[in-house]
């Protein structure tokens, strides 16, 4: 069994977003960046497959040198070698196309990677992916067992939830409750550091370019309604916001 | 030439698709083109000439028995292969998760540039350039598309359909299906019946942990059924199983956009609100007056949500 884990490198959930030179580069000053969150689930499913029934774990990032210390901590989890292909990651057809090179060349049997990334929010790498390889994908997947070459799944609908099966290989975009995020612990952070990781290059060019970016314009005062008085909060919904 | 994927659901268009539809039509106009929709599925032709009504000149409708149940890798075959025949340029959808799974292996085929949260029309005055929401809502970026195709998801409320009384007219169509694209089988369906879809809604009532259990829900499903509002929920609550994990709302849960969003004794931690800052009004109901939920609001009450609840809804049921 041969799984591979694709994570993003994205700033953490509590971050404040800002901007720099004239708006066109994200503020890395005081972030923190992680694993994407959805990726981490993922990674966690793999880990746990692996230490179920075996398996070779390979971590793939697309991602510039500023992603090595989320890629380590993906190898301190459980990933037993990492790829990272050395470019901007852009837009997702672009980022696909470098997963679907990557993979090509593996032969994994099992694609695992977050429903959609925290940065673009998306949610569509793995479709594309699977779509190049000419394999199966599903998404979002919230539960994943293996029986030999047959993946048992669910799959998040609009209002519920399916099972459903197919059989490996497959690129699935995984969401909570999936496994549980993992720590990484002493041991894992220790063989890490010796643990290979290979630097690629990127083929094919991006389809989008980001020309600017914004925020939000700040939010009015909230008005305040006594709680006695509760029910003129309807009025105003109605009269008011128009929403009612 | 524009195409728009166009989503069913119990024999009707969604209200997400007719927006997205309506969105087509006026980046047709831009272009100086016409808008065409895809719908796939089982559908009346009366039903999918109403797409004319949000500005689509025609309808191709591909509603092959195979096609009954969604099938994304299915209905992406589709999609692209119509994309080819028609010669379309730029692809429109709503965001939904059903969407991007089609639209994703279309991209593939096709090698087209998806763009996600797209909140505008296009600007076209250099290129083709789009707003899209980032970082969950917490900001904006301006993204020049280049690309022979484009697919562009939008998010709830971009636009504010007029419409035209216009009829579409319906063509059938019966593209080819590859066998693989069967692979997999549904063993088991379970979705809840008869609910308000919580990525459609328009009013949204959304309970936390200051609801203090799953048995103490009835005041907010009250409210919810006399606004006729979908009911949602925070993490902790449904990671403690008190609702059901189609219902979190937040960063690593469903997304909304409603009119109003009613939150009820949510604190308002900063995952959550990314997946409610899209709302146009937010209302907040927390017996904490410091809930960090009260800064991102439009409206306040400071007070026990038991108390509060009942009275919001005889207001509501008064004003009927």
């Amino acid at each position: 069994m041969k799984i591979l884990v694709c994570i993003s490198s994205v700033p953490d959930t509590t971050s404040k977003i800002s901007f720099t030179d004239g708006d066109t580069k994200l503020n890395k000053a005081g972030v923190t960046y992680i694993i994407g969150p959805y990726d981490d689930y993922a990674l966690a499913r793999a880990v746990e497959l692996k230490e179920q029934s075996g398996a070779i774990i390979t971590v793939l990032n697309v991602g510039n040198a500023d992603a090595e210390p989320q890629i380590r901590k993906a190898l301190a989890i459980g990933a037993d070698d990492a790829i990272r292909v050395d470019v901007e990651p852009t837009d997702s057809y672009f980022v696909a196309e470098q997963i679907a090179a990557v993979a090509k060349e593996g032969n994994y049997d099992l694609i695992l990677m977050g429903r959609e990334t925290s940065d673009y929010n998306s949610g569509v790498v793995h479709g594309i992916v699977g779509e190049m390889l000419g394999i199966p994908s599903f998404s979002p997947v919230m539960q994943l067992d293996l029986n030999g070459n047959e993946a048992i799944m669910t799959r998040e609908i609009e209002g519920g939830k399916e099972k459903l099966t197919a059989s490996l290989p497959l690129v699935l975009g995984c969401q909570e409750p999936i496994a549980e995020w993992k720590i990484p612990n002493m041991r894992g952070i220790m063989t890490a550091r010796t643990k290979p990781l290979k630097v690629i290059p990127a083929a094919g060019s991006a389809l989008t370019t980001t020309e600017k970016y914004s925020l939000p314009a700040p939010k009015g005062a909230c008005k305040m309604i006594p709680a006695e008085e509760a029910e003129k909060l309807i009025e105003l919904l109605k009269t008011e916001a128009k929403v009612l | 030439m524009i195409l728009i994927f166009t989503e069913i659901a119990d024999g009707a268009i969604k209200k997400s698709s007719l927006e997205a539809i309506y969105y087509g039509s006026k980046v047709a106009e831009m272009m100086g083109t016409t808008a065409t929709a895809l719908a796939i599925g089982n559908a009346d032709e009366a039903e999918l000439a109403k797409a004319g009504n949000f500005g689509a000149a025609k309808v191709l409708h591909a509603n092959d028995t195979k096609l009954t149940n969604p099938n994304s890798m299915a209905y992406a075959s589709v999609l692209a292969e119509t994309v080819k025949s028609i010669g379309a340029k730029v692809v429109v959808t709503a965001k939904s998760s059903f969407a991007d799974a089609v639209t994703a292996r279309a991209a593939g085929a096709l090698k087209a540039a998806v763009v996600g949260n797209v909140t505008e029309l296009p600007d076209l005055s250099n290129g083709f350039q789009v707003k899209v929401s980032i970082f969950t809502g917490k900001a904006f970026a301006d993204v020049n598309v280049n690309g022979d195709v484009k697919i562009l998801a939008i998010k709830k409320n971009v636009v504010a359909p007029i419409e035209s009384g216009n009829i579409a007219t319906v063509e059938n169509i019966s593209p080819a299906l590859a066998d693989n694209l069967f692979a997999a089988k549904v063993t088991e369906t379970i979705k809840a019946t008869g609910m308000i879809s919580l990525p459609e809604a328009d009013l949204v009532v959304s309970g936390g942990r200051g609801m203090k259990g799953p048995e103490n829900w009835q005041p907010l499903l009250d409210l919810a059924d006399a606004l006729g509002a979908a009911t949602a929920c925070s993490k902790p609550v449904s990671d403690l199983d008190w609702r059901p994990h189609h219902e979190h709302v937040g960063q690593t849960g469903v997304k909304v956009a409603p009119n109003l969003y009613i939150a009820c004794g949510i604190s308002g931690a900063i995952q959550h609100l990314a997946g409610v800052n899209s709302s146009k009004v937010l209302v907040v109901i927390n017996k904490d007056p410091e809930a960090p939920f009260f800064k991102a609001a439009d409206y306040g009450i400071v007070g026990d949500v038991f108390e509060v609840l009942p009275k919001l809804t005889k207001a509501v049921l008064a004003n009927k």
